[in-house]
């Protein structure tokens, strides 16, 4: 029983790291990233959130309808958020200057709504709580990693500490957005060398099978059948 | 109001403040919708379509009843909102204009949990706008979004055909494609003032 709690507490860290095995939540991934310090405010309101959400969520699935679930779980998140928003406002202002509209805009991050309706919905509530838990700071993760790359590249500082700025004149362009697409891509390109050497299949798009709103959009899945013909093709 | 200013806030909109490649909204339809043209077409007039109705309402709302005693109510109705309409246009387009249905409905529930549409609406309040600004800031925010997506598909057929190292394959080339159609949208700053 033990290490089951334990394996879904590790799955959300490595094995399906909601950024780059999972590839959801890509707007905050890209935008935030541009110091370490900020991404680790966002992978934590984003945790906060996600290990709330999932409780509630978990607590509550059996009393909500089928056919009303996205709704009443985005309900519940909002709520969520609203107070992570508004902690955040009063206790680390700066941080929620550099965040600004990617604070609330955790309402429609992918991981979370994600979580919800394929972990919470179906899971006891302690297990629920790890998965967030774990798929939070795989995100908080990622995020930090990713922010202090971009931060050393482009402004030769990390956590605000200077390495290189006195040295070398830093690359702004890693800054700019330009440089959150590209690192991002390198990162996943590092991240499916490593899944590939491990025998697992690398990502490859934006898959359906792992987007919330998959199940709300039953006629016709554009981005699936995308993805399934890239499959085809391989 | 001039038409100068509508005038610029569509090109921020559209160029120098693009949506998708210097605000990072709406990442998700740009990288898993765009391998298609007509696809990224169809999807970019129902963001445009609901962004604009999407402002229309949740402006008011906040102006009118929410400012300023509840404006932590914001982000929560702001989304139910936001569901409601979506909803409301699906319905609405299936019961009467049946072609656009056709067209346009199974992109409408994606873009419930779309976060550009919540974070034009909410931009809209917090660059203290009034409301003829913020119907044209969404509208300028849509057809950027176009733009980007029409561009990116563009680049993406492109890429489809090429030969790729075995590392970048997949997600990680079109990235970085994107991050060269982004580099030159850099090249717009300054323009519009």
């Amino acid at each position: 029983m033990n290490s089951k709690y334990i394996s879904t507490f590790t799955n959300g860290l490595v094995k399906e790291n909601p950024t780059l095995r999972l590839v959801l939540g890509t707007c905050p991934t890209l935008a935030v990233t541009t110091a370490a310090v900020n991404g680790i405010g966002m992978g934590v309101s984003a945790t906060l959130v996600l290990i709330c959400s999932n409780l509630v969520i978990s607590l509550l699935r059996n009393v909500i309808p089928d056919k009303v679930r996205i709704p009443a779980f985005i309900t519940i998140i909002a709520g969520f958020v609203s107070v992570v928003q508004m902690l955040v406002k009063a206790f680390l202002p700066s941080i929620d200057k550099s965040l600004g509209i990617f604070l609330p805009l955790i309402v429609v991050n992918c991981i979370i709504l994600a979580r919800a309706e394929m972990f919470a919905s179906k899971n006891g509530p302690l297990l629920s709580v790890l998965d967030g838990l774990g798929m939070g700071l795989g995100f908080t993760a990622v995020l930090t990693v990713m922010g202090a790359i971009r931060e050393f590249l482009g402004a030769g500082s990390i956590f605000s500490l200077p390495v290189t700025s006195e040295i070398i004149d830093p690359m702004i362009v890693f800054l700019l957005p330009p440089g959150g697409f590209f690192v991002f891509g390198i990162l996943v390109a590092v991240s499916n060398a490593a899944a590939k050497k491990k025998g697992k299949k690398p990502v490859e798009s934006l898959g359906c099978e792992n987007c919330p709103s998959r199940n709300m959009c039953t006629r016709v899945q554009i981005g699936c059948e995308d993805a399934k013909e890239a499959d085809a093709d391989e | 109001m001039s038409s100068t200013t509508i005038v610029s806030i569509l090109i921020a909109g559209i160029l120098t403040n693009n949506m998708v490649l210097s605000k990072f909204l709406g990442i998700c339809p740009f990288l898993g919708v765009s391998k298609k043209t007509k696809t990224a077409f169809s999807m970019s007039i129902a963001v445009t379509l609901v962004m604009v109705i999407s402002t229309a309402v949740t402006w008011p709302i906040y102006t009118y009843i929410l400012y300023p005693d509840y404006t932590y109510l914001q982000t929560i109705v702001f989304i139910l909102v936001i569901a409601a309409i979506v909803q409301f246009i699906e319905i609405v387009l299936k019961r009467y204009i049946k072609p656009i249905y056709n067209a346009l409905g199974i992109y409408l529930p994606l873009i419930t949990t779309n976060c550009a549409v919540l974070g034009i609406t909410m931009l809209n309040i917090t660059d203290e706008l009034d409301f003829v600004k913020s119907l044209f800031n969404a509208l300028g925010a849509g057809l950027g979004f176009m733009l980007a997506m029409l561009l990116f598909s563009g680049v993406r057929e492109r890429l489809e055909t090429s030969d790729i190292s075995e590392f970048l394959k997949g997600l990680p080339v079109t990235l970085i494609a994107a991050a060269i159609v982004s580099l030159s949208f850099l090249g717009f700053a300054g323009i519009g003032g």
